[in-house]
């Protein structure tokens, strides 16, 4: 344990980093990271590497299998679009079907540069909007070939037949979302990701049918195999039988979404997971920006210990709710005691916080803004509910517009709403509380999406590349679509090109041997463990410890005592879980164990990553870095970097590798939602 | 404020599909009223393991009524006796102290018993496959205003496409008939203009699978629209039938 005195009062961790981390050996010439952005001018770039890429002709194509792991937005496109064009794909999904990927649960919408409502959209400023609410954390050429692709990707899902909501006139309607000054964001009721999952799993039927797409579900990822250096296959755990199964191909890649769930309660689903990335990290691709950890403002606060997950509630309510506490501290106080209710308050008794703070952007400023503000007023004693909840308050609206075009616009939210908290939203406010919701960070990716490891990709929430240090809302869709439909389908080609001579590969190879061998060690430690703890108690303690200690807002000193006390958690979890049942079988609670065992590493970067940032941008709030008014103090001249780390033992000391980034189309500047 | 209640629980436990299965009842007090109903198997699997015993196995995963992973025939309703929800998004304020809660699998021979209460539905899927999509490849579509749907017909599909795959359409016909799930989708794409093209073949295809692959036939009871938990209206299966008979009248 860390003597806690003797970094008391402490703000910046360089002097201890190095019982933490290497974080020397990064200007070393081994340590040097190529991002392979491409030359010219940002928006430039794109067209130039399409122009100059290497292809795969037709005859060739066919002959070269790829591995898709996960069937969320990006997995499903990318392994559809490359079915299309003729590979051989092999996609796995940990779920029954491949269209209950969690994707299907993003509620408000996906932004494109369309400017269809002749607002004064453009993909530069979609581009310009995505990287400052990054808060200038982001790759520059990514994110602009992002904004590019965004409005191929509502063409793409229309033809589909993704029934977005229209206009009158027949052409589709726009709603706007945090960040934004434009209406910029299409959306299908309130169940947006659930249309473009069930266009981008239509594709991959498509696909499936006609035998370019191999199907295979319930299996889960364990480990990836690594022949002559380049990424070849997979061990998947069938998790329907508990046999271990092989998979080989020349290409790997990964789209299993964010380790959000490290906090225990999360909106994820319950399956979500961050082990694919954690595998990959063992075998050594790197994590980059572990501590950017979405955590998002409009969710339904918990209610008690025995809660399994949080319940997000669109931002897109943020359009016409209006958020608030009580002004004055007593009335707060009558209303968490039950004296009064929310409607008792008059208006000029409730603080508006988010359109005092923040008059420009008023109550669609962007998340980690809007949580952190509600933080602060539930930590001044201004909180509802519990005391940890602010209200969201529809009265203004009706007032405005009617209970029926309210009722058209959210009407689904406000049932749902309605169900988990026995509270009519029509007639009194919801409360809502930040949680933990998307992780910006992951594994790091080059500007072809492809890992420190040559052949294995990530793409979507599960690499780190776009969103910087927040992202905005209605971007996840756009990210996830982006890659698997129009950026992967185009650089795997490139990485492809010189393997079309790489005959089908066999997985009776050696390295195939080792990697079963070492799933199956795995296993099997765990299975005798046989203590007294099952995997959901141990991982709700380590959820406490990520949420009270690596949450929304964070000390050198939080930080340091999160690195203790997760591997206390470590400790208890190899000395006392407890796996009933069999490892060669069907068995649910084998599957949280392993998923669990790395997000203990996942857990121990994130506080890691966290401590090496002595700043404060985006979602990582280092409370000693903050401007006299309270918001983020970014320190540019010391971390205007990505942190890439790579693995050297479980509870090794990883070795910091930094990307520097450069801003050479926008001007970097302080994020200001005031004016 | 949150009370606690006592339930007596009923549950159909089955190692294998070829295995006979049974009802084991367990009773389980302190079940707070806010907690979902899957939360309240939670509770009973956390004591299961405490006391070495398998847990039992349930599909589940969003837990906010959108993947369609959980199923649950709970008191002899799909996804329980409150109309409009899934199993995951019923509370637990719901049911009363002293209650006795009979909890079975989907029960239906294209939907075959995996383990406890979870099936297996890889069948919806592959009706999915023959033919519930629009034939385009990636990148070649028009701009995406160049059509103009009006707002009725967009709606409309989309209350179709708001199906969610989950099951309980099946699990409540007496005939074990998927005429619901395919008819959303054969709805959705026979509303739009995009799916136009393959209207005929996608009716024919689909329905031929479902046909295959074991599910009964309509006979119009429509428990399905009834207990799904999107409220999939029965016009759907009236569109399916006038679809499917007017790709076959052109065979």
């Amino acid at each position: 344990m860390t003597d806690l005195s003797k970094i008391q009062g402490m703000i910046d961790s360089t002097p201890i980093m190095k019982d933490y981390a290497d974080v020397e050996s990064c200007n070393k010439p081994e340590y040097q990271v190529d991002s392979k952005i491409p030359e010219g001018p940002v928006a430039e770039k794109w067209t130039n590497y399409k122009a100059h890429q290497r292809l795969v002709n037709p005859a060739n194509k066919r002959n070269l299998d790829i591995i898709v792991v996960g069937t969320g937005l990006a997995g499903a496109s990318a392994a559809s679009t490359l079915g299309e064009m003729g590979f051989h794909v092999l996609n796995f999904c940990i779920q029954d079907s491949p269209r209950r990927a969690h994707s299907i649960a993003a509620q408000g919408g996906i932004n494109a540069a369309k400017n269809y409502q002749n607002d004064g959209d453009s993909v530069y400023r979609l581009f310009y909007d995505t990287v400052k609410g990054g808060d200038f954390r982001s790759r520059e050429a990514n994110v602009y070939r992002l904004a590019e692709v965004s409005n191929n990707i509502i063409d793409q899902c229309v033809e589909q037949g993704v029934p977005f909501a229209r206009e009158y006139g027949g052409l589709l309607a726009n709603r706007s979302f945090g960040g934004a000054q434009v209406s910029r964001t299409f959306y299908a009721k309130g169940q947006t990701g659930q249309q473009l999952l069930l266009g981008a799993y239509s594709s991959l039927n498509r696909q499936i049918n006609k035998g370019t797409v191999e199907s295979f579900t319930r299996r889960e990822m364990l480990d990836v195999v690594i022949i002559d250096g380049r990424a070849r296959g997979i061990i998947v755990r069938n998790l329907i039988t508990g046999e271990i199964e092989r998979y080989a191909a020349h290409a790997v890649v990964l789209a299993t979404g964010g380790y959000g769930r490290a906090f225990f309660l999360s909106t994820n689903a319950m399956g979500c997971n961050g082990s694919a990335a954690v595998q990959a990290f063992r075998k050594g691709a790197y994590l980059a920006n572990l501590c950017f950890t979405q955590i998002h403002p409009t969710c339904i606060p918990v209610h008690g210990e025995d809660q399994s997950k949080l319940t997000l509630m669109s931002e897109s309510l943020r359009n016409d709710g209006r958020i608030w506490v009580p002004k004055k501290k007593e009335d707060a106080e009558a209303i968490r005691a039950g004296k009064l209710k929310p409607t008792d308050i008059p208006d000029e008794d409730r603080d508006f916080y988010l359109e005092r703070r923040y008059p420009a952007f008023g109550n669609l400023c962007p998340r980690d803004i809007a949580s952190r503000a509600a933080k602060e007023r539930c930590d001044a004693g201004y909180g509802v509910g519990t005391g940890n909840a602010v209200y969201l308050d529809f009265k203004y609206a009706i007032q405005r517009l009617g209970e029926d075009v309210v009722r058209d616009r959210y009407g689904n939210l406000f049932d749902m709403y309605q169900m988990i908290s026995d509270d009519n939203p029509y007639e009194t406010p919801m409360m809502i509380f930040p949680a933990s919701h998307y992780t910006m960070g992951g594994i790091w990716v080059d500007y072809e999406l492809q890992t420190s490891i040559p052949g294995l990709f990530a793409i979507g929430e599960c690499n780190f590349s776009d969103h910087g240090a927040n992202r905005l809302g209605a971007s996840a869709l756009m990210q996830g679509l982006a890659d698997g439909y129009f950026v992967l389908p185009y650089t795997m080609q490139n990485y492809l090109a010189d393997q079309i001579k790489v005959p089908h590969f066999k997985t009776d190879a050696p390295e195939f041997d080792e990697a079963e061998k070492g799933v199956r060690a795995r296993i099997e430690r765990l299975m005798n463990i046989k203590g007294t703890k099952s995997p959901d108690e141990i991982h709700k303690r380590l959820g406490h410890v990520m949420w009270n200690l690596v949450g929304m807002g964070r000390t050198l000193q939080s930080l340091v005592k999160a690195v203790d006390e997760i591997e206390e958690v470590r400790k208890e979890f190899y000395s006392d879980l407890r796996v009933v049942g069999r490892a060669d079988d069907l068995n649910t609670e084998l599957e949280k164990a392993l998923r669990l065992e790395d997000f203990l590493v996942i857990a121990r970067m994130m506080a890691i990553d966290a401590l090496n940032r002595n700043e404060s941008c985006g979602a990582h709030f280092r409370e000693e870095y903050q401007t006299a008014d309270g918001e983020a103090a970014r320190r540019d001249e010391d971390y205007m970097y990505v942190a890439a780390w790579k693995y050297t033992g479980e509870t090794d000391k990883p070795i910091l590798i930094k990307e520097p980034l450069k801003y050479e189309a926008i001007k970097v500047q302080t994020r200001n939602y005031k004016s | 404020m949150e009370n606690t209640i006592s339930v007596n629980l009923k549950i159909w436990r089955q190692r294998g599909p070829k295995e006979k299965g049974q009802f084991a009842n367990y009773h389980l007090d302190n079940v707070s009223t806010g907690s979902s109903f899957l939360e309240m198997l939670d509770m009973l699997n956390q004591r299961l393991v405490e006391q070495g015993e398998e847990p039992v196995v349930f599909d589940n995963d969003c837990r906010e009524g959108i993947c369609g992973m959980c199923s649950l025939y709970i008191n002899g309703h799909p996804h329980g006796p409150v109309q409009g929800i899934t199993t995951c998004q019923l509370h637990m304020r719901k049911f009363h102290d002293g209650d006795t809660i009979t909890i079975e699998p989907w029960r239906s021979a294209a939907f075959p018993v995996i383990r406890d209460l979870m099936v297996d539905r890889t069948a919806f899927d592959k009706i999915q496959q023959a033919g519930g999509y629009v034939s385009f490849n990636c990148g070649g579509a028009p701009d995406a205003n160049a059509i103009p749907i009006s707002k009725e017909v967009a709606d409309v599909a989309m209350d179709s496409a708001t199906c969610i795959g989950c099951g309980a359409c099946v699990a409540a016909c007496k005939n074990g008939s998927a005429m619901l799930f395919v008819s959303a989708k054969v709805s959705q794409f026979a509303l739009l203009p995009q799916g136009q093209v393959e209207r005929k073949r996608r009716a024919r295809a689909m329905v031929a699978k479902m046909d295959e692959l074991g599910f009964g036939n309509c006979t119009n009871t429509g428990a399905c629209a009834a207990e799904c938990p999107k409220s999939i209206p029965l016009s759907n299966i009236a569109r399916l039938n006038r679809e499917y008979l007017n790709a076959k009248f052109h065979d």
